[in-house]
């Protein structure tokens, strides 16, 4: 790109604008998104780690009948970890803390998030609420009482210990940090798209966020006054859940699932945004049914929320209740059905080249199919209530959260890899990965629906060897470490060639989307001039591109009087102000940090000291308003 | 499998595929795919129909990724036109699947029935209460108590009542009818109708704490006189033990703690904590299921409980002298 003198100056200027601190202070009071998003990858990755550690352990134990390589002490406290890991530590802080936060205002033209430094307490709330459930670990205090926590399992007179303690307070500081997240990107979607971005423009996977984001912010109060309860009946002995005091242990699990199934396509719908990215790109053919594509994902959201009640369907309710929610559950079948037809057929109409990240977008596919027909089986009252709790469902659920959500993940990975790092990754060990990470995973996990349809009941930390059980799961043992072997070599490969990977250049894949239209990876403020937008395929249908360089030297909307961003209208996406964001700040940390060690004297019941940590959070709070931007 | 959707011609090729994965070298007492009642048979038949139709979705979706593979590298540019794709996606995506989903609803309305309790009284009914970690059964109007082992008379319909005395446990017989969660504050109800005499076994399948895993029962199913029979033996108090061991058994049992947590109708032993032990020596198994009742594993039992089963409220009794465990023993097994 041939720039001038003027230009250069201003790319200077914008530098010196954006420029935060160097070095570990830096990534301390960073408000960059695209730096936070990093931070969220780097820890998300780890708690991926721990829980597939967990796992591996459980598929140990269970590899033969009558196994004693850890006893069920042990054996409950790693099933509860591992679900509460995969779910609130990894997959979300993976797909919505990661490629929500640096991909969204990219996609967008935006040059941060609506609200930095909410956005960096969010991460580091996040952070916070996993040191606190891991260290219940460490101290031996590790909640046991499974993911779903039902009472009165987990009131104080079963679980009388501090671990149930550890999952509540530390899922509600997770809580509060995912609830602020979805807010902000509800804000930034609906504000900060790039002038002329009206929604029908907007790029699909901004379309999942938006999905996703709703039912962050109308599901996560569920859980959180579920959690509340919870603690209120645990250090105060209030009695929402016990029977003998006119409680209902059902009230538990209605708000549990409330947030619970939402949950599942809050998981699920980053992942279609992230299939709707890359398939456009590998097949050289604009999505298929754009609009249908767009309504879907937001239907998939809404439906969501209304088959709760298909997760308690052995629990005795009336009849006429559990045939609604069967009827919502298999109706939220029909816009998953129009995505999967819409990613067949963009493939077929176009010319699919099939390098790894669309690899593993086929993969998704696949799995999402299996693990959504076996779902709609069990939207069938009578067989949910025959298989429910049984390996049927594990397998289910694996083939949809791990087969369908997490495979776009993998798979989006490798396509912003060279937009992240700079550098392309190695196609070859790519596509090693993904054939032992598909095999591996239908190894793993398909031969779990056999042991389901034999009987076997999950959560057990052992079985019996004469009811047959024992072949099914030793294979499924072998599977999970095959599929170990595969993300091991796909860390190889990505951290190798952060390295010493070829240069890439902005746009290695030729993807529509306005990311690939700023440098690799992106300057602080993402795009020397804020782009114009007239196509939801930004760089492929306009020549506004190619014109970014003249713009520059025109000095034509490059914004260069400080931290600023346009703020536009939420439907057609007209420019009607410009936006002063805040700096790089210590204070998200420092809140962060005073908010976690209050809720971990809550959990030691240090009372006094967690009132303190409120006043102090206070005067923090004080500091933080202190620093307001100046509006422009 | 009379009443299946589909022709049995065309039932035997679905079920030729999975079935030979499911039938190889396991015992099938607790699988789904061997049902022994018309309510498991429907649920059965309901998930071999449904295993159909879904083999049909997967591949069709399959061919449409193989369609595009073999077409990947053909000439030209892809188009942009829409029109196509949008009447596939339609008719995939929104019509197929509107017209599956009835079908199966309606399939699923006409189950439902056969898997529910009815709606009056039955002819028996069976107490059963959940307890970390063991099943206690009351026979209504009886004085009989049992634990882990729920007898019922063949062809006869009877009435489960599913209740817990502490966490949530659900009751499940999978070859005899579905599962019902037993839930503090209620009573669930469920059908057992079994034709056939037999053993069928079930298993607790709520995660109920540390001793879930080892929470499995027996449902014995006996031609009903041969029942009527068993239930008044049971209805009786504690034989006295009739040998000197016995009598030494009965006192130590008595006098070490025993009596605080277990019955033994007829005797001071009083305790609800535990099962029911008025009848001990006529059970099969011991701890739900989890060794096979012998003076060998009931003596091992009473020493370390913790060995054999994980996280049981029941102390070990390794110090007390041998002698006085082999009397307890002896006393336990005499108790039929």
């Amino acid at each position: 790109m041939a720039v001038g003198t003027v230009a250069r100056e201003r790319v200077e200027r914008l530098d010196r604008i954006w420029q935060e601190r160097p070095g570990f202070t830096g990534w301390l009071t960073t408000t960059d998104h695209k730096r936070i998003g990093l931070l969220y990858l780097v820890t998300s990755l780890v708690f991926f780690a721990a829980g597939g550690v967990e796992a591996l352990v459980m598929r140990t134990q269970l590899a033969e009948a009558d196994e004693r390589v850890v006893g069920p002490g042990t054996y409950d406290q790693l099933m509860t970890m591992h679900g509460i890991t995969m779910i609130f530590f990894f997959v979300i802080p993976l797909s919505i803390g990661f490629f929500g936060n640096y991909l969204v205002p990219l996609m967008i033209g935006a040059r941060d998030m609506a609200f930095p430094r909410m956005n960096a307490l969010s991460y580091w709330l996040y952070l916070g609420s996993g040191i606190l459930l891991y260290s219940g670990l460490a101290l031996g205090h590790a909640p046991d009482a499974g993911w779903f926590n039902y009472v009165p399992l987990a009131s104080r007179k079963f679980s009388p210990g501090t671990g149930v303690d550890f999952y509540a307070l530390g899922l509600i500081l997770n809580s509060i940090s995912s609830t602020a997240a979805a807010a902000n990107f509800l804000v930034t979607i609906g504000r900060l798209r790039a002038p002329g971005m009206s929604l029908n423009r907007m790029p699909l996977f901004c379309f999942a966020i938006l999905a996703t984001s709703f039912s962050l912010v109308f599901a996560l109060p569920a859980l959180t006054t579920d959690l509340v309860f919870l603690e209120l009946s645990r250090k105060f002995g209030l009695h929402f859940f016990d029977v003998g005091r006119g409680g209902n242990p059902l009230l538990w699990q209605d708000l549990f699932w409330i947030f619970g199934h939402p949950e599942v396509y809050i998981i699920v719908l980053p992942a279609f945004g992230i299939a709707t990215s890359i398939i456009p790109t590998f097949t050289r053919r604009r999505m298929a049914a754009f609009p249908l594509v767009a309504l879907a994902e937001l239907l998939v959201a809404f439906i969501g929320f209304g088959v709760w009640v298909h997760h308690m369907f052995a629990t005795g309710l009336p009849e006429i209740a559990m045939i609604f929610f069967a009827a919502a559950s298999l109706i939220i079948v029909i816009p998953s059905g129009i995505q999967i037809f819409a990613w067949c057929m963009t493939m077929v109409t176009g010319k699919p080249e099939f390098r790894t990240p669309l690899l593993f977008i086929v993969g998704f596919i696949l799995f999402f199919v299996f693990g959504g027909l076996s779902g709609i089986m069990l939207a069938a009252i009578p067989f949910d209530q025959q298989v429910t709790d049984t390996y049927f469902v594990v397998a289910h659920f694996h083939y949809v959260i791990w087969g369908a959500a997490v495979f776009p993940l993998l798979g989006g990975l490798y396509y912003w890899f060279p937009k992240v790092t700079g550098r392309m990754y190695n196609e070859r060990l790519g596509q090693t990965t993904f054939w032992l990470v598909f095999i591996g995973t239908n190894v793993t996990f398909f031969p779990m629906h056999i042991s389901g349809m034999l009987g076997m009941p999950r959560r057990v930390w052992t079985y019996p060897g004469y009811l047959g059980w024992g072949p099914e799961n030793f294979v499924s043992t072998l599977g999970a470490f095959f599929l170990t072997g595969g993300l091991v070599l796909m860390a190889v490969n990505l951290v190798v060639s952060r390295i010493r990977g070829p240069l890439a250049g902005p746009n290695p894949f030729g993807g529509a989307t306005l990311e690939w239209a700023t440098s690799s990876p992106p300057p602080p403020y993402n795009f020397a001039v804020i782009p114009k937008v007239s196509s939801p395929y930004a760089t492929w249908d306009t020549d506004d591109r190619k014109t970014d360089p003249e713009r520059l030297e025109r000095g034509d909307f490059v914004l260069e009087g400080g931290h600023l961003t346009p703020g536009t209208t939420p439907v057609d996406g007209h420019m009607d102000e410009i936006l002063a964001m805040p700096e790089e700040s210590p204070w998200p940390v420092t809140l962060a940090f005073v908010a976690t060690l209050g809720t971990a004297f809550v959990i030691a019941n240090h009372l006094i000291f967690a009132i303190a940590m409120v006043a102090l959070a206070a005067v923090v709070l004080v500091a933080w308003h202190s620093g307001e931007p100046e509006a422009a | 499998m009379t009443r299946g959707v589909l022709p049995a011609g065309r039932r035997r090729l679905v079920t030729l595929g999975l079935p030979v994965l499911l039938a190889t070298g396991c015992n099938s007492n607790q699988a789904i795919t061997n049902p022994a009642t018309r309510p498991a048979r429907d649920i059965n038949t309901l998930w071999w129909a449904m295993l159909a139709g879904a083999l049909v979705v997967f591949a069709v979706v399959v061919a449409l990724l193989v369609i595009a593979f073999v077409r990947r590298g053909r000439p030209g540019e892809p188009s942009h036109d829409d029109s196509g794709p949008y009447k596939v996606i339609i008719g995939g995506g929104l019509a197929a699947p509107m017209v599956v989903l009835a079908i199966l609803f309606g399939f699923v309305i006409h189950v439902m029935p056969a898997t529910s309790a009815p709606p009056g009284p039955t002819k028996l009914t069976v107490d059963v209460i959940g307890h970390q970690w063991f099943w206690e059964v009351r026979y209504p109007g009886t004085s009989a108590v049992t634990a882990n082992e729920i007898h019922i008379p063949s062809g006869t319909a009877v009435d489960v009542r599913a209740t817990t005395v502490d966490v949530i446990h659900s009751f499940w017989v999978p070859r005899l009818n579905r599962k019902i969660d037993m839930i503090p504050g209620r009573a669930n109800r469920i059908e057992l109708d079994a034709p056939d005499p037999g053993v069928y076994r079930g298993q607790c399948s709520e995660f109920c704490g540390v001793g879930h895993a080892q929470m499995s029962f027996y449902v014995i199913v006996q031609p009903p006189a041969q029942f009527r029979a068993w239930l008044r033996a049971q209805s009786r108090p504690a034989a006295t033990p009739a040998t000197a061991a016995g009598l030494l058994g009965r006192h130590t049992f008595l006098t070490v703690g025993c009596e605080d947590c277990h019955v033994i109708r007829g005797t001071s032993a009083a305790g609800r904590v535990g099962p029911d032990l008025t009848h001990v020596g006529s059970r099969r198994t011991l701890a739900a299921l989890t060794i096979p009742n012998t003076p060998r594993t009931l003596y091992d039992w009473i020493s370390n409980p913790q060995a054999i089963k994980p996280g049981v409220r029941m102390p070990g009794f390794a110090s007390l002298p041998a002698a006085q465990r082999h009397a307890l023993v002896a006393y336990l097994e005499s108790l039929r």
